[in-house]
């Protein structure tokens, strides 16, 4: 996928989360956002959802330009799957029903055809054991590979991590990364904001460096993590893999 | 002896300390009244009481009528109320405001006593049931509001963010995600209402509601019994408030489930 943004810009109250974004991401397939906390990367990726609406400029997907009204906005975040930082999943309803509630209700499924599709990627990620459990049933990691299965569940044009593994343990943190690699193997698009330096160097093909709301450096992962030019980059990289 | 009246935080209490801890709960209370109403100087007459059964059944239905009626009317003014006080338009959320405050704020005697005698008067209204049941359901739909608003706003953030995600529209985040959680939070505090609102409803007896304590209060007025007019009323209120706060009780155990 491409993606390009024009002069973005993004303010909460007197700060100033993004400023003046412009930047052209050529044909990527995994795209991993990292940078300090409070740098931006976050509001980015809710653009990029369409769950935050910049204040000035736009951006592009695939060449097509994301309109802002709320009905637009309804229609893009109906063929993405976003994925949060923890609690994904409605408590009320089951792993299963959580997956089958969205193809019934946005995506014009019957009730069989959700369960059945939502029963065979839960037999095909391991989940099946789990399905018919309430989230508060559900280790963390568990309740994001549902989550992930929701999000994957309606054919999504490409998925959006926003620090998906931040609130797990290292074991579930490594369940939750190589759930997100398979994806990334099946040849699925995504875009990753993450913590996790060693992952977004292995499975991004692209990454965006965002710190102070502007993209401080991008490029290809391979390049971008072997040669940081930028010093605040240099910094960060120096930083996050001292320990 | 001591296992009998004890119980250990955390342990499940043994059938046989819960009998015999009631039962010393009942004996100690039966020695209490008898005391007192032996000391009592009073000639009894049941007789009289027991040739107006009718009356007290009407009464006690019409209770039951009045409340049910009551906790389905407020329940509806409670809903609107707590959608209201979080309109994005603002006249209308301070109106809900005035409306919940005001009703809180002030006794259900003067309530019933304003609407009946100024406002229906006013619009012509005469029915003093109709009355009636509106007064109470306005009275209780303040506090269910406030219930219902509590409910909706202990939906995580989080969760409504997940609803915008996966593509539900507003209407379907209230019934998909919103309604089915508050509804199991609210089931508890609205049998405790549902109780209230069967005792309020004696109140209305000062516009002359024909309810159980008003046909209690006639049957005094025709036998100047008055222990024997009121002692049933005890009981009856009891019937119907006892069963709907242990229903309340079981239905809170079975809801709860951890989020």
């Amino acid at each position: 996928m491409r993606l390009e943004f024009c002069g973005l810009g993004k303010q909460f109250g007197e700060q100033q989360a993004l400023r003046d974004v412009t930047l052209t991401i050529p044909e990527f397939q995994s795209l991993a956002i990292i940078g300090p906390s409070g740098g931006g990367k976050t509001t980015l990726l809710r653009i990029i959802a369409g769950l935050e609406i910049q204040e000035k400029g736009y951006l592009c997907i695939n060449g097509q330009r994301l309109e802002v009204d709320e009905e637009a906005l309804l229609a893009h975040r109906r063929t993405i799957g976003t994925v949060f930082q923890a609690y994904n999943l409605f408590p009320h309803l089951t792993a299963l029903e959580n997956v089958v509630l969205p193809l019934v209700k946005v995506h014009g499924f019957s009730e069989r055809e959700a369960r059945d599709t939502a029963g065979a990627l839960f037999a095909r990620f391991q989940l099946a054991g789990h399905a018919h459990r309430r989230p508060a049933e559900l280790s963390g990691g568990q309740q994001q590979r549902v989550a992930i299965v929701r999000a994957i569940a309606i054919k999504p044009r490409f998925l959006l991590f926003d620090e998906p593994t931040s609130a797990l343990d290292p074991e579930m943190t490594a369940e939750v990364l190589d759930f997100i690699a398979e994806l990334r193997g099946e040849g699925r698009d995504l875009i990753i904001v993450t913590h996790n330096m060693g992952f977004a160097r292995e499975v991004s093909d692209h990454c965006l460096f965002i710190a102070a709301g502007e993209v401080q450096e991008a490029g290809q992962s391979s390049d971008l993590f072997r040669k940081p030019h930028n010093p605040l980059l240099v910094n960060f990289l120096a930083k996050v893999l001292r320990y | 002896m001591k296992r009998l009246v004890t119980h250990t935080d955390g342990q499940p209490v043994a059938v046989a300390a819960r009998v015999v801890s009631w039962l010393l709960v009942a004996l100690l209370t039966a020695a209490l009244f008898s005391f007192a109403f032996s000391q009592l100087q009073y000639g009894w007459n049941w007789d009289a009481i027991w040739q107006y059964r009718q009356k007290f059944l009407q009464g006690w239905l019409m209770t039951v009528i009045i409340s049910a009626a009551a906790l389905v009317v407020s329940l509806v003014i409670g809903l609107l109320t707590a959608l209201a006080r979080r309109s994005s338009f603002l006249p209308l959320r301070y109106l809900a405001v005035l409306y919940v405050e005001t009703i809180r704020g002030t006794p259900l005697l003067v309530q019933i006593l304003i609407l009946f005698y100024v406002v229906a008067n006013a619009i012509g209204i005469e029915n003093r049931y109709v009355v009636g049941v509106i007064t109470l359901s306005l009275f209780a739909g303040a506090y269910l509001a406030e219930m219902i608003r509590s409910g909706i706003e202990s939906i995580r953030d989080s969760q409504l963010e997940s609803a915008r995600a996966i593509g539900l529209t507003r209407s379907q985040t209230y019934r998909y995600v919103i309604f089915p959680q508050v509804v199991r939070q609210l089931i508890p505090p609205l049998t405790g209402q549902f109780a209230s609102i069967i005792k309020d409803s004696s109140l209305l007896s000062i516009i002359a509601v024909s309810e159980f304590t008003l046909n209690a209060q006639e049957v005094n007025a025709f036998t100047y019994s008055t222990l024997e007019s009121y002692l049933p009323l005890a009981v009856g209120y009891l019937l119907l408030t006892l069963p709907v706060s242990l229903m309340s009780r079981a239905l809170e155990r079975k809801f709860h489930y951890a989020t």
